[in-house]
This record gives structure tokens, sequence and C-alpha cells, in this order.
């Protein structure tokens, strides 16, 4: 892929542009991205507003503005602003990604799917479009369903837990870092969005309105210590199993590895193996982690761990792993569910 | 670009579509069986095109809507079943749903090549237009043309029977009989509830075999289906026959009342045309030698034409030979024309139900009068069973 792509040559452009913003205006947006985030939305609007007033076409203040919209609950308002958004810059997908998501939430989802299927055309590696789009598939099935079963279509609005992008960051690139062919563009231009490089798995690095703590958001940056290395490996534990790498998975695990079931390791080996190749994707992440290490030199991490696969949507579990250092490697003793 | 996991959706539609069409036009089958190709030959695109397109022409088509259900969630999930609807969805009501595409789609792939013919219609008479044959297993419905007094197949459609199945004994069995039957009446939409759609064509029964074996129950009818609703399951009824209701007003087209035969069938037998024609003629011959001995007053060999088992409305066999010996005996000439001679054989017994108008003149008394005989074969010899005004 070279720049003479259109596309990818617009999204650096894009990209410089927002890198020349003045640091005083780069301030005030993120100081509305904070209210907004406290849910002071009156007083986010006040101060988008005031940066508007200086640059009306400024991409990351409207797309602020229309999440504080969204956030109100003035659909209308915000859908307005984000439809602006994609007439103006046709080439960002988290503009119709949020349009999508408040189609969807009015019921909408013919509108929602062509919404997001342009945002996947723009950005064809954006996940999170993906993962709405999915959403939105399995909502419009639903309904055809109930035409097909002659129930009364439940009430549309009632259930969205579409993923309302809250970042201008030029699509797929914090979700898809290995992506080479499809969207190399757009560096993550916005000071807000402090995506770490490496990421354990593909999950959107982007904040679900629903659900504020998104799993994703691990402190790469924490101070290098016993408790960080353990932290690593773990990730890198995550990582290879959401990478579907068996051996590299299972090379995790000491040789004392207690079995959950009891059973024997070479049985346990086989059935960890069937059931990680069974599905086409899997993905895997550690949020909240706590590190304690014993007197004997033992570490107990406990963590919210993400499970999502095209076979089962989703499943958080608390998990808690037992790893002992051999040979200079934390290996896993024990693996359990729960503290 | 967007992977379609529809894997199992292709294998449904491979299991459903067992022959390849050339053309993709109406006719719900001919789409259905295009949107299935699609889907077999990984067109997802193509496939929601043409299930959109089908729906665009039926609204209220249940079927169609599944698939366009299934063909939306593949793009969001793997399916893991042809109608992959959530599991708290009773049961019965996906497997109606099933059922109906699997019969509709086995009509298609073995849709007819318009040579066959039922063994059930071997003589229609000059003002029957067209004859109606019910495939229960199949859930179809044939309409039949008559061409020179023989079955020319015209068209079939999908149809709704009973909920219990076929055999109808009794009032409220919720079955649909089989036998011979014919249209009795045309009851217009404007005159029915919109349960029965475009307009209800009810047939006679129970008819004079069924009452001969205590059959009850009534109001079995031809009809259509509720404003909000394509199709119904292929078992859904209290016994009727049901047609979609675009399909009711073409087979209505073909209905002349008290004449048209409905003929229900378990599942047709199918022949074709010269060995039904060498079945007509052997009854054919057996009935005339039965008329022509009637005429020469050769009372023994008439008497001769019937069954031991032979009944006329309360008469035996005895009976009816004694009367038939003494009003024969005391005529000086008979002459008997037969007319408008019908020949359907039904599908369950073994006799064919033969009606017929008859020119009866007699030295002391004359008359016309519209009959119908049972006649049943046995051992080779062609003898009637029952006797009757039609």
């Amino acid at each position: 892929m070279t720049f003479t792509d259109p596309r990818t040559l617009l999204g650096v452009l894009l990209a410089a542009l927002l890198a020349m913003s003045s640091l005083a205006y780069a301030d005030d947006v993120e100081d509305a991205a904070k209210l907004l985030k406290s849910g002071q939305h009156q007083q986010a609007l006040e101060r988008v507003n005031k940066v508007l007033a200086a640059k009306p076409k400024d991409a990351r203040a409207r797309f602020l503005k229309g999440l504080i919209f969204a956030e109100q609950g003035s659909a209308k308002d915000a859908t307005d602003v984000f439809l602006a958004l994609t007439k103006d810059f046709p080439d960002l997908p988290e503009p119709y990604n949020n349009l999508a998501v408040i189609y969807a939430s009015q019921g909408q989802y013919d509108k929602a799917r062509a919404a997001l299927e342009q945002s996947i055309r723009t950005h064809p590696s954006y996940a999170t479009a993906y993962e709405n789009l999915g959403d939105v598939y399995a909502k419009l099935a639903s309904q055809a369903y109930d035409k097909a079963l002659q129930f009364d279509s439940a009430n549309p609005a009632a259930k969205n837990k579409l993923a309302l992008v809250k970042e201008l960051v030029g699509g797929g690139v914090p979700a898809k870092p290995v992506t080479v062919a499809a969207a190399p563009a757009a560096p993550p231009a916005a000071p807000a969005a402090p995506t770490p490089p490496k990421e354990v798995a593909k999950a959107p690095a982007v904040v679900a309105a629903a659900e504020p703590a998104k799993p994703v958001a691990e402190k790469p940056a924490a101070p290098k210590t016993g408790n960080a290395e353990i932290i690593e490996t773990v990730h890198a534990w995550a990582k290879a199993w959401s990478a579907k790498d068996v051996d590299g998975y299972l090379a995790f695990y000491g040789k004392d590895f207690k079995t959950p079931g009891g059973e024997a390791r070479a049985d346990w080996e086989k059935a960890r193996r069937q059931r990680i190749s069974a599905p086409k994707s899997i993905s895997v992440t550690v949020d909240a982690p706590k590190v304690s290490i014993s007197a004997d030199g033992r570490a107990s991490i406990t963590f919210r761990q993400g499970y999502r696969s095209d076979v089962l949507k989703t499943a958080t579990a608390t998990k808690t792993l037992v790893l002992a250092k051999s040979d200079g490697r934390w290996l896993i003793q024990q693996e359990r569910v729960g503290n | 670009m967007i992977s379609l996991p529809c894997a199992f959706l292709r294998l449904a539609a491979a299991t459903l579509l067992f022959v390849s069409s050339s053309a993709f036009a109406a006719g719900p089958e001919q789409a259905l069986s295009g949107v299935l190709e699609a889907i077999e030959a990984n067109q997802p695109d193509v496939a929601m095109q043409r299930v959109e397109a089908l729906i665009a022409a039926h609204p209220n088509f249940r079927l169609a809507h599944l698939i366009r259900g299934d063909l939306l969630l593949a793009r969001a999930r793997p399916l893991e079943t042809f109608g992959n609807v959530p599991k708290t969805v009773p049961r019965e009501k996906i497997e109606d749903l099933r059922a109906e595409a699997l019969l509709r789609m086995r009509a298609y792939r073995d849709r007819h090549n318009g040579e066959r013919v039922p063994r059930y219609i071997l003589q229609m008479n000059a003002e029957q237009k067209h004859a109606l044959v019910v495939d229960s297993r199949r859930s179809r419905l044939y309409v039949f043309e008559n061409v020179g007094g023989h079955a020319q197949y015209v068209a079939d459609y999908y149809v709704t029977l009973g909920k219990n199945g076929v055999e109808k004994t009794r009032e409220g069995d919720q079955k649909t009989p089989i036998g011979v039957y014919h249209v009795t009446a045309n009851l217009p939409r404007q005159k029915l509830a919109d349960f029965y759609g475009a307009g209800a064509y009810p047939i006679n029964y129970p008819n004079a075999w069924d009452r001969r074996l205590g059959r009850n129950g009534h109001g079995i009818w031809l009809h259509g289906t509720p404003s909000d609703t394509y199709s119904r399951p292929p078992r859904a009824s209290d016994g009727c026959i049901v047609l979609a209701n675009t399909d009711l007003v073409s087979v209505g087209k073909s209905v002349q009342i008290g004449l048209t035969p409905v003929i229900i069938a378990d599942e047709i037998q199918w022949t074709d045309a010269a060995t039904l024609e060498a079945d007509r003629k052997g009854l054919a011959d057996s009935f005339e030698a039965w008329r022509a001995a009637w005429e020469k007053r050769d009372t023994e060999r008439y008497l001769s034409f019937y069954a031991a088992r032979f009944s006329s409305e309360g008469q035996n066999l005895a009976a009816w030979s004694a009367h038939k010996r003494k009003v024969n005996a005391a005529k000086a000439w008979i002459k008997v024309g037969m007319s408008k001679v019908t020949m359907l054989q039904d599908p369950r017994e073994n006799f064919v139900v033969v009606g017929f108008e008859q020119d009866y003149r007699s030295s002391n008394l004359s008359n016309v009068m519209r009959k119908r005989q049972y006649w049943i074969k046995n051992d080779g010899r062609w003898r009637i069973l029952y006797e009757g005004g039609a």
C-alpha cells in the first residue's frame, strides 16, 4: 500500500491538520471531553461552542458536540451534527458509526446498516463498526423472524447496545494495529486517546456508551516491577490465546500446572487445543489486573477476563492465575474462575 | 470484504434444493429455489436481493421472511440451523415453516413434466372443464384441464390441510377427507370472514360412500388465507383445503359449481395416458354391456353386473334383484341412453365413481335423471357396488 490511495493521503492530511492545532485549542477540546466524561454536559457544550466560535469547521469539536447531544438524549441534534460531519469529512468512519448508533436506538435499523456499511467502506478494518453492524444485522434478522413467526415486534428501541464512538481517531488504527493492507492511515492524532501501540486483543479501543469500563484500557506504562512482569506475561498469554496460537498459549503453563478438573495433562491439553482451534476468531482481554506476590515467591493475579469468539459472542469472568518463576519465566501453575 | 459465515445456511439450502433451475421468475416455489440456489452458490447478496423481491411480491410470505432473517443473521454470526430463530421460540412454530419450505421445494424438484396423469381421472364429460386433484403428502393441489375427456396438467399449488392429517371420519376430527368429491357452491369474499380470504368453494363431504360408512362432519371447503397471511403451515386447517389467495383466485377460474371434481388422495398415484386409457376402456366396455343387457331386458345378465355387497339407498342385492325382475318383466320394451359419463377412481377404495345422465324410456314409464354408481373390479370383472340418484 502506498500513499497513492487518496483516502490514505487524506487521512494523513487530517492527522497533520489535527496535529497543527494550537495547544490552547487542544486543551479546550480536551477539557470539554473531560467535562462530558464527568457528566457535565452543559459545561462541556459551552466549552465546545467556544472552540467552534473560532473554528466552526473543526472536526473534533463538532464530533464532541455530537457526542454531547447524544449523551443528553437530543437524538435529533446529534444526528444533524454527525450527518453534517459525514458530508464534510466523508472519509472519517466515526461519524457514520455514531449516526448508526443513533438510528439503531430509534429502531431505524436499515438506516443504521447503511451508515455502518459506509463507515466500513471508509475504513475496512474498523472493528467497532463491524461489531455494531453485527448487532444491527442480528436486530434486522430478529425483525424478519418476527414477521416469519407473526410475532408483534417488540419495542424496537428497547434494547440498544451499540457502541457510540467517543474519539475521533481515524478509524480502525487502534483497533487493529497489525493490519497493513487496509488501514495504514491516520496516526492517533487525538491527544485524549493515548492508544497503546501494543494491544493484547483486537477488541476496539473505543469506549462504549453503555459500558464505561471497556476491558482493553489497561495501563502499559506501569512501572517495570515484578508486578509489571506478571501483568505482561498474562497479556502475552491472552494474546497467544486470541491469536489461536495454541502452542504459544500452552507454553505459558508450567510442567507442574494443576489441571482444573484434575484430569491428565495430555487430556487437558487436547481439550484446550480443540476449544481454541474450533472458533474462527477469538479475542481475550485482560482488565483490572491485581497482583499479589506471596512469601514463597509465587504470584497470584486476579483480573476481569473478557472472552469473545465468533461462536460465543461475549463472556466476562473474574479469573485468577497462580504463577511461579521457572528459568526466568513466569509460568502458570493454577487457573481458576473467581478470586 | 465482509465475511459471511453462512455455511450452515448453504448446507440447508443444498438439502432443500435438489435440482437447479435455469430461470428465476415468478411463482413462489421458483422464486424460493432461486433464493436457495444463490445461497448454495455462496452468493448471499444475490440471495438477499431475490428474497427481498419475493417479499415485495408477497409481503406476508412468512417463509420468505424466515429466510431473510437467516441471511441477515448470517452476517452477524454463524447460523446453527435453517430458521435460526431464538431458542425461546416455540418449536412447533418454526417446524411449521421448515415443513412448508421442504414441501414447497420438494414440489419444485418433482414439478410436473406435463405428461403424467393421476390414475383417478378415467373420463370427464364434455361439460367439465377442469378437475382438481390433491396430494396430501405433498400438500399440493393440481389442476387438470379436460381435453377430449382426458386430463391434461395445467398448474399446481401449495395447500394447507387438516391439523390432524387426512381420512376424515368424525365431526371435529380436524382431518381432511380422502375421496372423490365435487364443488357444490361458490361463497364470495364479501360473504365470508377475513379468515377465509379470497373466497370459498365447499365440497360434498360426506358423499354417499362416506355416509354409508357412517362418516360425519361437514363444511369441508377450499378457501383462501387471512389478509395478513400469504400461506399457512402444511397441516393447520380444521380439514379444509387452504390456498394462498392469489392461488385460490387462479383455481377459482376453473371451478364450475356442481361439476368440477375434487379428488383428494393421500398420495397421488400417477400413470401415463396409454395405461389410463386401457383402464378406462375396460370399465367403459362393462358399463356399456350393463346398459345393453338392461335395454335387452336380459335381467339375469343385467343383474350379473351387481356385486354381492351391492346396496342402493337401503336396498341390498337381494331386494334390488327382486325389484328389478318384477319391473323388467312388466315391460314390453326398454330404451336406455347414457350421456355425460364421468369415471373417477376413488384414491383409497378400489372403486370408480361413474356419474351419468340416464335417459330411460319404456313401454309404461320414461324419465331422465342424473345417477351415480360405484364400480369395483374383482377377479378381473367390473361390478356395481352402489347405484343411486346424484
